[in-house]
């Protein structure tokens, strides 16, 4: 290709790649549930899981590190006071990372927060003959 | 010639190599025994330090590249000598600042960007220097070229030009794209929040990708003597990464509850690498023909074993992004062997053969110095343990597969899988040993004679 006929094609993609970027970030999720806006307390409970890294040894919606278990649904599978206990003390191999208390009840408020943003272990879901798959409706 | 802000990059990209390689195996020991090294380097730093040192690696090595070739190419050195300078020493600084802040536990950033997020401000100055300096210098090139001939305008170029300025501006987008969760409409919404961060990592790594291919092709002109990257075929494979790097990044967000087309269009999107695996297995017989004798050979040998790895790897990666198989790999050690498969298989072979180039061509080493045999030798011990190094990740996410749809608890998993995270970090020394063999003789200062 001419320099002038490639640099029109990557114009074009990267005017695609804006165009495309901001149909994106404008989408609405698939449910309901989905969509909800997170609290302010939620928000701090970002923080803190951000603060301590714990994405480092955990998933959300299975990304992240693996050494941990995936934490999407652990507080309806669990209960926030199994979670809360964890978190305090750690447990076998999740090490006792000092988290205070006001932290952990952000943390808590956060991780109910993502459970009730839809489904992570992979079990959950169905699968469509033409490989598309789709979460079982939650019971 | 001595090119020295190359070998600057080259020396601080073989350092990181080799740390980063080491912080691997410690991490990887973790698996083995989760407490202990809790405290000073407990996994939770371990990691991001492991993948920034990575990160570390990679981009000096392909900024080493770029510095060393471009003023080849255009026949002019860079624009400003000063700028390269400044960002090696923002390249550095900001390194160092990363990694007291691991070690003093202060995060406060994301997966990868594990750091308090002011941090990325030197890093993105850092880039604006690169970005100035390479586009000024291609600039005046253009201008002077102009000036000299007047059908310029209708020369075809080399694709890998294209692909390094693409690579450069994509990675300052998709960059300050993975900060956008500090503006509240982007974090109000959790699905919103995880959908951005992936596309932007997901085209964050295409981005250096178009770094590193270019990096490949430039390599291969040079040591086969053809030019395959003013092809029809180079340009092809360049638009399609640039279409994948757009729109592929959904093929990691399969369960999570995005509108439903978007993942559509990253599984439709996947799928065309498909193209480029029979492409490459085509090639495979008309790329294995050795060069010159004695000329350039372990450039050659570590562009060969990136050909194979490739395959290895899209082979894995198509499997991956079917949403049907997806549920079985998601979330498990197959994620880690795609991604450490292509950053150590693809990404490492190909800027050691740059590495190798640059050093063969600036007469910094010889094909006849005796370190050369030693840097062999580590070729085949990093690619062999490399094998079983990947091998074993994918039984490793098999097998959590299978023992997760039969209903183990997680703690009975990690019990069960214990020989194969022994195999993990044995396999993981031994490909440190081969690392460490082939950069051995080249990190020998008398070679590089920086500091004199
Ligand atoms: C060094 C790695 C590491 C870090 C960092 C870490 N965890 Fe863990 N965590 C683990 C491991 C490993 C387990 C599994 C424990 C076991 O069963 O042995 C676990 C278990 C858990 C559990 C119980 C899960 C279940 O299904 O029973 C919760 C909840 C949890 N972690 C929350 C957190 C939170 C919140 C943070 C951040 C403040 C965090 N973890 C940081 C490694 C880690
Ligand atoms: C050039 C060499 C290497 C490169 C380029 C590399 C690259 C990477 C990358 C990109 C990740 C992130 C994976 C993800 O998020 O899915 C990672 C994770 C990891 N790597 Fe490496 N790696 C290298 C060598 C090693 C070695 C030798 C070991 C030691 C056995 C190792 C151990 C690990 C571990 C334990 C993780 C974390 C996996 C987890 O989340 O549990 N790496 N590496």
């Amino acid at each position: 290709m001419s320099i002038f006929r490639s640099l029109q094609t990557i114009l074009i993609f990267l005017l695609f790649y804006f165009i495309y970027s901001f149909f994106i970030y404008t989408q609405e999720a698939e449910s309901i549930a989905a969509n909800k806006i997170i609290t302010p307390l939620a928000y701090e409970g970002r923080l803190v899981f951000q603060k301590y890294n714990c994405i480092s040894c955990h998933q959300l919606y299975g990304l992240g590190g693996y050494l941990g278990t995936d934490l999407t649904n652990v507080i309806s599978k669990k209960g926030a006071y199994y979670v809360s206990a964890v978190i305090k003390n750690g447990m076998l191999k999740m090490p006792n990372l000092n988290v205070e208390d006001k932290e952990i009840i952000a943390l808590i408020e956060f991780l109910s927060f993502v459970d009730s943003s839809g489904v992570s272990p992979v079990i959950e879901f169905e699968t469509e003959w033409y490989g598309i798959i789709t979460p079982k409706t939650k019971k | 010639m001595k090119n020295k802000i190359s070998l600057l990059f080259i020396y601080l990209s073989l350092i990181s190599l080799l740390f980063a390689v080491l912080l691997g195996c410690l991490a990887s020991f973790q698996y083995i025994y989760p407490n202990a090294l809790t405290g000073i380097l407990s996994f939770q730093m371990l990691r991001p330090l492991h993948v920034s040192m990575v990160i570390a690696w990679i981009f000096s090595s392909a900024l080493a590249g770029i510095y060393y070739y471009l003023p080849k190419i255009v026949n002019r050195p860079m624009y400003s000598k000063k700028l390269t300078y400044f960002h090696l020493q923002v390249f550095v600084i900001t390194g160092l600042l990363i990694l007291y802040s691991y070690f003093t536990k202060s995060f406060g950033g994301r997966e990868y960007w594990a750091f308090p997020p002011y941090l990325s401000i030197p890093i993105l100055v850092s880039w604006l220097f690169l970005i100035v300096n390479f586009f000024m210098t291609l600039l005046n090139y253009v201008l002077f070229s102009l000036s000299e001939n007047t059908g310029f305008m209708k020369t075809r170029i080399p694709v890998y030009i294209w692909m390094w300025s693409v690579g450069i501006l994509f990675f300052f987008f998709t960059f300050i794209e993975s900060y956008l969760w500090l503006i509240p409409y982007f974090r109000e919404n959790i699905v919103r929040d995880i959908m951005v961060q992936w596309k932007s990592y997901g085209s964050l790594v295409g981005s250096w990708n178009l770094l590193v291919y270019g990096t490949a092709l430039y390599v291969m002109d040079k040591i086969s003597g053809k030019s395959i990257s003013i092809g029809k075929m180079a340009y092809f494979l360049f638009f399609l990464g640039l279409t994948n790097l757009i729109l592929g990044w959904s093929h990691h967000l399969y369960i999570l509850p995005t509108a439903k087309w978007i993942r559509y269009v990253g599984y439709a999107i996947s799928m065309s690498e498909l193209l480029i695996l029979a492409r490459m297995i085509w090639l495979w017989k008309k790329t294995i023909k050795p060069p010159e004798k004695g000329k350039y050979y372990l450039p050659y040998l570590f562009l060969i074993s990136a050909d194979f790895w490739i395959i290895c790897n899209l082979v894995l990666a198509i499997i991956m992004s079917v949403p049907a198989l997806n549920i079985y790999t998601h979330g498990t050690h197959i994620t880690v062997a795609h991604t450490m498969g292509s950053t150590i298989g693809i990404n490492s072979m190909i800027l050691l053969a740059s590495i190798f180039y640059i050093l063969y061509d600036s007469k910094i080493i010889l094909e006849e110095d005796k370190g050369m045999q030693v840097s062999k030798k580590g070729f085949w011990i990093m690619n062999v343990s490399f094998f079983i190094f990947w091998i074993n990740l994918i039984i490793i996410g098999v097998l959590k597969s299978y023992y997760s749809f039969k209903g183990l608890h997680h703690q009975q998993i990690m019990n069960l899988l214990s020989p194969y995270f022994i195999g993990f970090f044995i396999t993981g020394i031994c490909l440190f040993i081969g690392v460490l063999c082939v950069v051995f003789p080249i990190l020998n200062k008398k070679y590089f004679n920086l500091f004199s």
